[in-house]
């Protein structure tokens, strides 16, 4: 049975995704898949759950295992809880050459937390992540929308301290 | 000469993304004269092709003859996709190319539009861009309200919009069908090639794809002329390109200059080795492009042909500079840890090979490698190239053998001694 489209996620989400439909060929309502997937995980506080999932799914008319298969291809969707700020530290070639690895010691120092994990009071997760493209500014992490370059163990203090 | 063609308006204006300024500057003049004179494609076309502009996302594919590869035509809808994916390990360009000056990208993408009969367009970004992509996006809407996008374009009567569409993390989405399919909501896997996306391309229709930079270099050779902007480069390499250095140097950063310009230039520029520092390697086009010894580097020029003969390539212009301070084998451990991360699992060799690389150099990094593990290592990326879809494999392969080749020394230091001679 077809679910009513208009009870799934509320009224802003909806409106968000249609926005990205209307981007693609009337008959590419799928194209619309990555960046719905992308707000309801927003909306989720950072992280997919497999309702979520068929929810996108039944929005846009795609087989669920259609939607698992994007979700789990792409490494920005997240599976399990992340931290309120998901600290992405870049250790990549650039970054490893300009000694990132100082900055992981200490942001795990500091957080008590290794890639992968959560603190216990839920405010930040660690994940190591590829290039983003920012080697100028190496070692470099991403929090949020966020890139900050040029990493110092205080540097990451202070940019730290800023965050709620 | 600096600085004269993608990123010819930044020294020149405070806030270079916005349309007025970027209209004082000449911005979509080019734009405005192709569509009052219905200027016939053709003719761009020649033009582009006179500039020897070659692909700027890594292969180095001549941009004119990809245009004209599209049939002008056929009833069937067409596209232009511009690759903004920013993956490949040491590039950052294409980043300020959409920060500071997105409206000249913008331009180039209309003009493509107009020479195939397009019908729409798509930025594909990577995910993690989002301020980048913000400043896109506002350019995007400036250039709507001014009339270069939608419907009737400048009372043309040709309708043409462009759209953003974002990855969200995956490597592979570079490679040029990968995209296409991650545009479409499916993973990003390459296709089989042929068709080419001249053919089947978005959707299954014909399309054009090409880098950032490519499309951001057309309006200006258009305005200047095809001659104008090869004979800013050398044989073979037409125009000036955006290097991006990182690595062990003193101010790292995008510089925008003639290809063939001296390595020794570029590096002076990027303010020398750090520290005073000896330079010991510079991997010069993007991780996927074999290291060359940093002696061997210091007399070449940037140009395709000139790092093609000294076994490399210039890719994505994306130049890693490394002192003496740096262990090989540490850094080809990372390198090929990348490539079994990111490979997407379609081919065997591709799929195996990478982790069977990555397992064995881990290994001699931490003091277990094994005697024969330098000859295995050196057997399996060579089953790897040409064995595969996609050239991630190749990217994979070709770092490993050029390692080992110039570096020997050292990663049989790791396993005779069980640590590092650095
Ligand atoms: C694994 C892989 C990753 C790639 N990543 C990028 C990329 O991030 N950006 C890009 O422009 N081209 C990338 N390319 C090259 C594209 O496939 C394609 O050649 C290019 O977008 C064509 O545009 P151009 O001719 O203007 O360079 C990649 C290729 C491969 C095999
Ligand atoms: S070469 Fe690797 S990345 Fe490319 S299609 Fe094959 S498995 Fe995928
Ligand atoms: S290597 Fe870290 S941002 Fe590119």
């Amino acid at each position: 049975m077809a679910v009513d489209k208009n009870t799934l996620f509320n009224e802003e989400i909806r409106a968000e995704i249609d926005s990205w439909i209307a981007k693609y060929p009337a008959d590419w309502k799928q194209s619309a898949c990555m960046p719905a997937l992308t707000i309801v995980q927003e909306s989720n506080g950072g992280w997919l759950t497999s309702e979520l999932m068929d929810d996108v799914a039944a929005y846009l008319d795609m087989p669920p295992i259609a939607v698992y298969e994007v979700a789990t291809f792409y490494s920005m969707y997240e599976h399990k809880p992340v931290g309120r700020h998901k600290i992405c530290l870049c250790t990549n070639v650039s970054c490893l050459i300009n000694n990132c690895d100082s900055i992981y010691e200490h942001l795990k120092n500091k957080l008590g937390i290794g890639f992968g994990e959560v603190t216990g009071d839920g405010r930040f997760s660690l994940k190591e992540v590829e290039c983003l493209g920012a080697c100028g500014g190496a070692p470099m992490m991403q929090i949020g929308d966020k890139y900050y370059e040029n990493l110092t163990p205080e540097i990451v203090d202070s940019i730290l301290e800023e965050l709620d | 000469m600096a600085n004269e063609v993608c990123f010819r308006t930044l020294e020149k204006s405070e806030a270079p993304w916005k349309i007025d300024e970027y209209r004082k500057l000449g911005g979509y003049e080019m734009l405005e004269k192709i569509i009052r004179e219905q200027t016939p494609p053709d003719e761009i076309i020649e033009q582009v092709k006179i500039s020897n502009l070659r692909g700027r996302g890594g292969a180095g594919f001549p941009t004119g003859l990809k245009w004209s590869f599209i049939n002008r035509t056929t009833p069937e809808e067409k596209y232009v996709v511009c690759n903004s994916d920013e993956g490949e390990p040491g590039t950052f360009k294409d980043r300020d190319i959409l920060r500071y000056n997105p409206h000249q990208l913008i331009e180039g993408m209309i003009i493509c539009g107009y020479v195939i009969g397009g019908v729409a367009g798509y930025n594909y970004i990577r995910g993690e861009f989002v301020e980048p992509t913000r400043r896109f996006e506002a350019a995007l809407e400036e250039a709507r309200a001014a009339g270069y996008l939608g419907r009737n374009i400048l009372g043309s009567g040709w309708d043409f919009d462009l759209h953003t569409h974002l990855g969200a993390g995956a490597y592979i989405c570079g490679e040029e069908t990968a995209l296409l399919e991650s545009i479409e909501g499916k993973k990003g896997q390459p296709r089989f090639k042929p068709p080419f996306p001249a053919q089947f391309g978005l959707f299954g229709k014909p399309t054009v794809i090409n880098n950032t930079e490519s499309f951001a270099s057309v309006p200006m050779i258009l305005s200047e002329g095809g001659e104008w902007f090869r004979d800013i480069g050398v044989e073979n390499s037409g125009g000036p390109k955006l290097f991006s250095v990182s690595g062990n140097v003193n101010r790292p950063g995008n510089f925008e200059v003639p290809l063939g310009t001296p390595f020794s230039e570029l590096l002076d520029m990027a303010g020398g080795m750090r520290d005073g520092r000896k330079l010991k390697a510079v991997i010069p086009g993007g991780s996927s492009a074999p290291v060359i010894p940093g002696d061997i580097m210091m007399d070449l020029n940037m140009d395709y042909d000139s790092i093609q003969n000294a076994g490399s390539m210039l890719g994505s212009g994306a130049v890693i500079v490394m002192d003496d301070t740096n262990c090989m084998v540490k850094v080809l451990d990372r390198i090929s840890y990348f490539y079994y991360e990111e490979s997407c699992g379609q081919c065997t060799p591709c799929r195996e090979g990478t982790g069977w690389m990555h397992r064995v150099i881990h290994r001699i990094e931490t003091g277990k490698g094994k005697p024969e593990d330098l000859d295995l290592l050196v057997d399996v990326a060579a089953k790897i190239a040409g064995r595969t879809i996609c050239a991630l494999g190749d990217a994979a392969a070709l770092p490993v053998a050029s390692f080992i080749q110039h570096y020997r020394d050292e990663f049989q230091y790791h396993i005779d001694h069980k640590k590092c001679m650095v």
